[in-house]
């Protein structure tokens, strides 16, 4: 029989509402696997008391027949989601010992909606980061074993400071990797310029961005207000369906999510391609592009023809704009977003002669490197003298980015196939070098859509030539996000599930 | 455009994070590169383009002007590094 934390979501619901197994034992089994892998560093946070009464309620929910969509399902929580009296940081030391006396909308409708709390996972600080290493409390390895490694030479790597292990991605790092390791059914993430997909793409694992304003943002640390989205991560289509439409729904609390229905996405399953149009973009063939990451691709094409889909070649001409024109927007968003940690409300204090000094002490010790770095091209490129040149440009291009996509679709096309990632994962300490351009390059592909809002699913499409798991990634209309499930699932189908890699941690 | 050492701790200040001397020529080389980056928007014709306010095109709701959930003063303290009260403290900022 297959270990209870290694059911999918979809067949544990199944297996609770036929009585087959409780919610405490399932939540128990979870709550084994995490103590067993903390190697992974993927969970800062464990909350076993909290998950046992929160199953023990289920429980009596189920045996009343009042159970709900997510009933006894044991779920993780990104660090970044406010979470009553529990520890939220977003993995940063300037928030320390902060507990927040709220809950975030996205984690309250999985409450109510019967979901179990198993604790908060590792992320890159205030989400700023593609693989997991800015995070205060040091980086998550991936279950996954670097080609060529023994599990006795990772076992040694992960007791000490996991330098060659793979990273998850990031900035949700932490979630892909307990997803990944069956140390959660499902995670929270969220996803600015990939946080969601790209570590997805890594671990093997799916991930839906939604359209921007299908879920609330309120009680999620903010980092760039106008690109930040929430979304699962689940070890299949069907369980991301099932997840999302729980997180989703309109909230007066957050003036940019919409008011209309949340439609039952896991019904998109099995819906047929016959007839639907899938765009190939030609612009995201890139320079320099992998012969994998190229086959991949075709491969995805193949699946989508094979399914009934008619293949279009598009063009989204603004394409490489992208990226540039994000570390304007986010980073001029995140200083602003950041100006809040000061020393004064929550988190950590620096004592200084006077109230500014307090403020430069406790900033330069509460914030790591890389959001340091974001918060001074911020504040310069909003300086005075400086707002239009570069801030208003990038909203600019921001304009023409959307508009290729609506081009796009007005044309016909019902959503678009690219790659995920432009590589497999790499390893914990590679990509340190000097210039921070070079692990922004990670997002090339997944930018473009938090550009223009749209919603964006990673789904594993195959291995690489090393045997690591590689991402395809379906950008559909906004709000439709029922097609990219629908799609996503001919891919699942189609490629095969992805064999998770076996403990080497526990 | 790039930085010079003067507009990094010009910048740092506006920031409100302190920076140490020995600091500064690696923030500069990080902060130029990230500039050198983004150069390349300057190619673009933006002319007659609007910029982006709203990722979706939708109305603003009005919503009555009334206090909603609040928790009350000592929820707002309380993850304070300092307080007195539901007062926060901070160092004296008038002479």
């Amino acid at each position: 029989m297959t270990a209870l934390n290694e059911l999918t979501l979809a067949e544990a619901r199944d297996k609770l509402a036929a009585r087959e197994i409780s919610a405490t034992e399932l939540t128990r089994a979870h709550i084994d696997a995490i103590e067993k892998a903390r190697a992974l560093n993927a969970y800062i946070a464990e909350t076993p008391d909290h998950a046992i009464t929160m199953a023990r309620q289920s429980d009596e929910r189920i045996a009343r027949g009042e159970a709900g969509p997510l009933e006894g399902l044991p779920l993780g929580v990104k660090d970044l989601y406010a979470t009553n009296g529990a520890h939220t940081q977003a993995c940063s030391r300037i928030l320390e010992g902060f507990k927040p006396v709220y809950e975030s909308t996205v984690t309250a409708n999985l409450w109510r909606d019967g979901a179990v709390m198993l604790g908060k996972l590792n992320m890159d600080e205030f989400a700023m980061g593609s693989s997991n290493e800015t995070s205060c409390y040091g980086p998550v390895a991936s279950p996954w074993l670097p080609p060529g490694w023994s599990q006795e030479q990772a076992r040694a790597a992960g007791a000490g400071d996991k330098k060659g292990l793979l990273v998850p991605g990031g900035s949700s790092g932490g979630s892909a990797a307990a997803v990944a390791a069956h140390l959660c059914l499902g995670a929270t993430a969220s996803d600015t310029g990939g946080s969601i997909r790209q570590p997805a793409a890594f671990t093997g694992t799916v991930g839906i961005k939604p359209t921007y304003g299908r879920c609330s943002r309120w009680g999620m640390v903010a980092f760039a207000s106008s690109l930040d989205q929430a979304g699962p991560i689940a070890r299949t289509v069907r369980d991301c369906a099932i997840m999302l439409r729980s997180m989703a729904g309109y909230d007066p609390k957050d003036a940019t999510c919409v008011d209309m229905p949340t439609p039952d996405y896991e019904k998109a399953l099995g819906a047929s391609l016959k007839g639907r149009r899938i765009g190939i973009p030609k612009e995201y063939r890139v320079d320099g592009m992998s012969e994998e990451i190229d086959a991949l691709w075709r491969k995805g094409i193949d699946f989508m023809r094979d399914a009934g889909a008619e293949i279009v070649d598009i063009s989204l001409p603004h394409t490489k704009y992208a990226l540039p024109a994000y570390y304007i927007v986010a980073p001029a968003e995140a200083s602003s977003n950041l100006a809040r940690y000061d020393g004064v409300r929550y988190g950590l204090r620096e004592q200084g002669r006077d109230i500014v000094e307090m403020y430069e002490k406790t900033r330069a010790k509460g914030f790591g490197p890389e959001v340091r770095r974001r918060v001074l091209i911020g504040t310069y490129v909003l300086s005075a003298g400086y707002y239009d040149a570069y801030y208003v440009r990038a909203q600019k291009i921001r304009t023409l980015i959307r508009r290729d996509f609506e081009t796009a679709f007005h044309a016909g096309v019902d959503a678009i196939l690219t790659p995920a990632t432009p590589s497999a994962a790499f390893g914990i300490g590679e990509k340190t070098s000097a210039d921070p351009v070079e692990m922004y390059l990670n997002d090339v592909f997944t930018v473009t859509v938090n550009m223009a809002g749209l919603p964006g699913l990673a789904v594993p499409g195959g291995l690489s030539r090393d045997g690591l798991p590689l991402g395809l990634q379906l950008i559909g209309r906004p709000f439709d996000e029922e097609t990219l499930f629908s799609a996503a699932h001919v891919i699942e189908q189609s490629a095969g599930r992805v064999q998770l890699p076996a403990s080497w941690w526990a | 455009m790039s930085v010079d050492q003067a507009t990094v701790r010009r910048i740092a200040h506006l920031a409100r994070i302190a920076v140490k001397d020995e600091d500064v020529p690696h923030l500069q080389g990080e902060l130029n590169a990230i500039l050198a980056f983004v150069e390349e928007l300057n190619s673009v014709d933006v002319s007659d383009v609007e910029p982006m306010t709203s990722v979706v095109p939708m109305q603003m709701k009005m919503r009555r002007d009334e206090v909603t959930d609040h928790a009350g003063a000592q929820a707002v303290v309380a993850n304070a590094p300092l307080h007195e009260d539901s007062f926060f403290t901070v160092p004296k900022v008038v002479e």
